[in-house]
């Protein structure tokens, strides 16, 4: 077993699934010879030659549309858009199109794509380059949506999505590419090394898209987070010293409601986390769903920690980030219920 | 109250409603005029065809210059068959829409030889990601008549599930991609098809079609992009017939002077045809094809031509064009103009035009008769209704069995 970060253990997913499957492509800004601006893709194109693994002009639609063109064909393109901010312009491509293509086709023709994509804040990245986006996605049928917290699971989801069906948009929370982060901003920065979620398997091996993970057993309250807000949960419970049972979402959709719904129905008490702006994110969807399966088990009204409903601020930003704190409040709030 | 000035340019049509029908601000340069390149020229070097149009047939309807593909004559009355096809099918079907059999149509009235000859001249193996005004090419590729109606009627038959508005074809038995109602979309895809065709080397090749209001959309543009960059055999097909829906091509082409010399831009093999003319559009998709199989790109074809119905039967262009455009069009009508072709080569005459049209006709009705014993838009029966749940993706997951659940299917 090796020691990776989120980085190298996405960069040996690649290649694990690029040096197996002739079909396997990647491809994205700065993400050929140079390796990509977080280097994911280091290396790929001296391994696998410049047409398995290459630059792509500045147009996320032109890259998704790429992307779908080559799906249709039977290759399996991993394209990289470099920043989750700059996915946009690329959003009709993947929203009228990469997603229902097997529908409107009636499986005639299927563009499983998989979409990497660095997201959420904590990098002194200002508005353009903090976003989590990934609940536009949620409300687009066709696709999946998953985003890891952890070398370990980046490596396995990965593998998972290359290897799906279905279109993937995988978000790389980018705070958690070098080392786990527990969302107190002033501490030295950790290394994966020490985390057990950094022993990563040098082979392949995938984990299953749709299932979810309890990080931390309690009965007091249930937290369901994903990405990095899954550390800073973890943190919190620490810091707070409350019983609190931590649930890795790891993918979106199609989200595991069974392991949410055992985990509330034995708290009683619930936080749905995210680090986006709270209005219509996809917390609110987890606490109607868990409302509809717990509603008689629930003890306290359902709590949501979110960003705020503001762009990402650049000097502000541990302002926003939503940190160990905000998790602690909510904690109290929901067990003094 | 309207400035009688306006204070920054916007382009406007020569003739609006009420004017008497003219197109004579339009240079229609002689037939056999342009030269025909070898296919390996560098794009660049296609500046004068960008700028200029291809014409093979003039106005005694016989073949001239250097690009005529000198066709057998039973290439020639395949390609006549066809088109006569296409206009009888597009007139039954508006006729059914208009009586409420189907929710909308599209015809192609007009357009015939761009989609027909294109796709003859390509091979049936090569790729095509069409536009929603190109049911020619499926036609000239054989689909059942009865499936092509199945689907524009939504029946149990409809091969998409009663998924997509009617003309919005697929057919991946013919390689024809799904047609997207979201304009441009197609082709980067078409490129990125295209460049998974090299990645393969099976020698196939792509081709995309797109309106000449729609490469105002980004994706045309990125598409010329990838093309450039990556070289891709791909044949980009810039359908100009002037409109837009309401809105005339100047809204998209602004001072540039033509569709073609668009791809100039990116170094692209560009060319500007006479799209009403079977032969020049047959002649450089041919010359089109053989340079993206030999490895030197992608080629950028202008058809220049007119949309001689409504865009939709949505759409009521009266509203905006004068009445009777479409009969002094300067290039004419496709299939009257191969049509007189082959009576002038002898290979053709009234009488059996007559019997075409006879035949095809009732071919249309008959097929529709066929494809209404597999039920109606109203009446079913339809694709079963727990289809609405499947293909979203491979399986269903749990949101989708409990959604299926709660429609009671």
């Amino acid at each position: 077993m090796a020691k990776m970060n989120m980085i190298q253990a996405l960069n040996s997913a690649l290649d694990n699934m690029m040096e197996r499957d002739p079909d396997v492509i990647s491809f994205g800004e700065d993400a050929g010879y140079f390796g990509g601006v977080f280097r994911v893709t280091a290396n790929l194109q001296t391994k696998y030659g410049l047409d398995r693994s290459f630059d792509a002009p500045i147009n996320e639609a032109a890259i998704m549309g790429m992307a779908i063109g080559m799906a249709a064909k039977g290759l399996k393109p991993v394209a990289e858009i470099q920043f989750s901010d700059y996915i946009f312009p690329g959003l009709d491509q993947i929203v009228s199109e990469m997603s229902r293509i097997r529908y409107r086709t009636a499986g005639a023709f299927t563009t499983p794509v998989v979409v990497r994509t660095p997201c959420g804040g904590g990098i002194r990245g200002g508005q353009t380059h903090s976003m989590s986006p990934e609940a536009f996605f949620t409300q687009v049928p066709g696709v999946q949506v998953v985003m890891p917290s952890n070398p370990y699971d980046a490596k396995g989801l990965l593998i998972a999505a290359i290897e799906s069906p279905d279109p993937v948009i995988f978000f790389e929370p980018k705070r958690l590419y070098n080392g786990p982060f527990d969302g107190h901003s002033g501490g030295a920065l950790s290394s994966w090394a020490n985390h057990p979620k950094g022993e990563v398997p040098e082979d392949h091996y995938s984990l299953p898209i749709g299932k979810a993970e309890v990080v931390r057993e309690g009965s007091a309250v249930t937290i369901v987070a994903y990405g990095t807000l899954v550390l800073v949960a973890q943190a919190a419970a620490e810091k707070a010293g409350v019983d609190a049972e931590v649930i890795d979402l790891k993918t979106l959709v199609p989200y595991d409601i069974e392991t949410i719904a055992r985990s509330v129905n034995k708290t009683g008490r619930c936080i749905v986390a995210q680090e986006a702006p709270r209005t219509s994110g996809f917390a609110a969807e987890l606490a109607a769903q868990i409302q509809e399966e717990c509603f008689y088990a629930l003890e306290a009204p359902i709590q949501r920690v979110t960003g705020w409903d503001t762009p990402y601020p650049h000097a502000h930003e541990w302002s926003y980030f939503p940190g160990p704190d905000r998790f602690i409040n909510a904690m109290n709030t929901v067990l003094e219920a | 109250m309207a400035h009688s000035e306006p204070r920054f340019h916007v382009p406007a049509p020569h003739v609006r409603p009420g004017d008497t029908p003219d197109f004579s601000h339009i240079d229609i340069p002689p037939a056999g005029e342009a030269k025909r390149p070898d296919t390996a020229v560098p794009g660049m070097e296609t500046r004068d065809l960008a700028l200029g149009l291809v014409r093979v047939l003039d106005h005694n309807h016989q073949a001239v210059g250097e690009w005529d593909p000198k066709l057998d004559a039973g290439v020639l009355r395949e390609g006549l068959r066809h088109m006569v096809l296409t206009r009888v099918y597009d007139d039954r079907m508006l006729k059914l829409q208009r009586q409420g059999k189907m929710s909308f149509y599209m015809k192609s009235t007009g357009e015939e030889a761009v989609a027909v000859a294109g796709a003859m001249a390509m091979s049936k193996d090569d790729m095509v990601f069409p536009s929603y005004r190109q049911q020619g090419i499926l036609f000239a590729r054989g689909r059942d008549i009865v499936d092509m109606m199945c689907h524009c009627i939504s029946n149990s038959r409809d091969n998409l599930k009663g998924r997509q508005l009617p003309v919005h074809y697929t057919w991946a038995e013919g390689k024809f991609f799904s047609i997207s109602g979201n304009l441009a979309t197609q082709l980067p895809q078409a490129v990125g098809y295209a460049m998974a065709c090299e990645y393969r080397g099976d020698g196939e090749i792509a081709a995309t079609w797109i309106g000449d209001g729609s490469t105002a959309e980004g994706d045309f543009h990125g598409a010329l992009v990838l093309a450039s960059t990556y070289r891709a055999p791909v044949i980009v097909n810039v359908v100009n017939n002037q409109w837009a829906i309401s809105t005339f091509q100047g809204i998209a082409a602004g001072d540039a002077p033509t569709f073609a010399y668009k791809g100039m831009g990116y170094g692209l093999a560009s060319l500007r045809i006479d799209g009403n003319d079977f032969l020049a559009v047959y002649a450089a998709t041919q010359w089109a094809a053989e340079r993206a199989r030999a490895g030197h790109g992608t080629t950028v074809i202008e058809h220049f031509t007119y949309r001689a119905d409504a865009h939709s039967t949505s759409d009521d262009p009266s509203g905006y064009r004068p009445k009777g455009e479409n009969a002094i069009w300067p290039l004419g009508d496709p299939i009257e103009r191969l049509k007189q072709h082959l009576i002038g080569l002898g290979e053709w005459d009234e009488e059996r035009h007559a019997a075409l049209e006879k035949e095809l006709n009732e071919l249309v009705i008959a097929s529709y008769k066929e494809a209404e014993s597999h039920g109606t838009l109203h009446d079913g029966p339809l694709s079963p209704v727990e289809s609405i749940f499947e293909d979203v993706y491979a399986e269903p997951d749990w949101r989708l069995r409990r959604q299926r659940q709660d429609l009671g299917v």
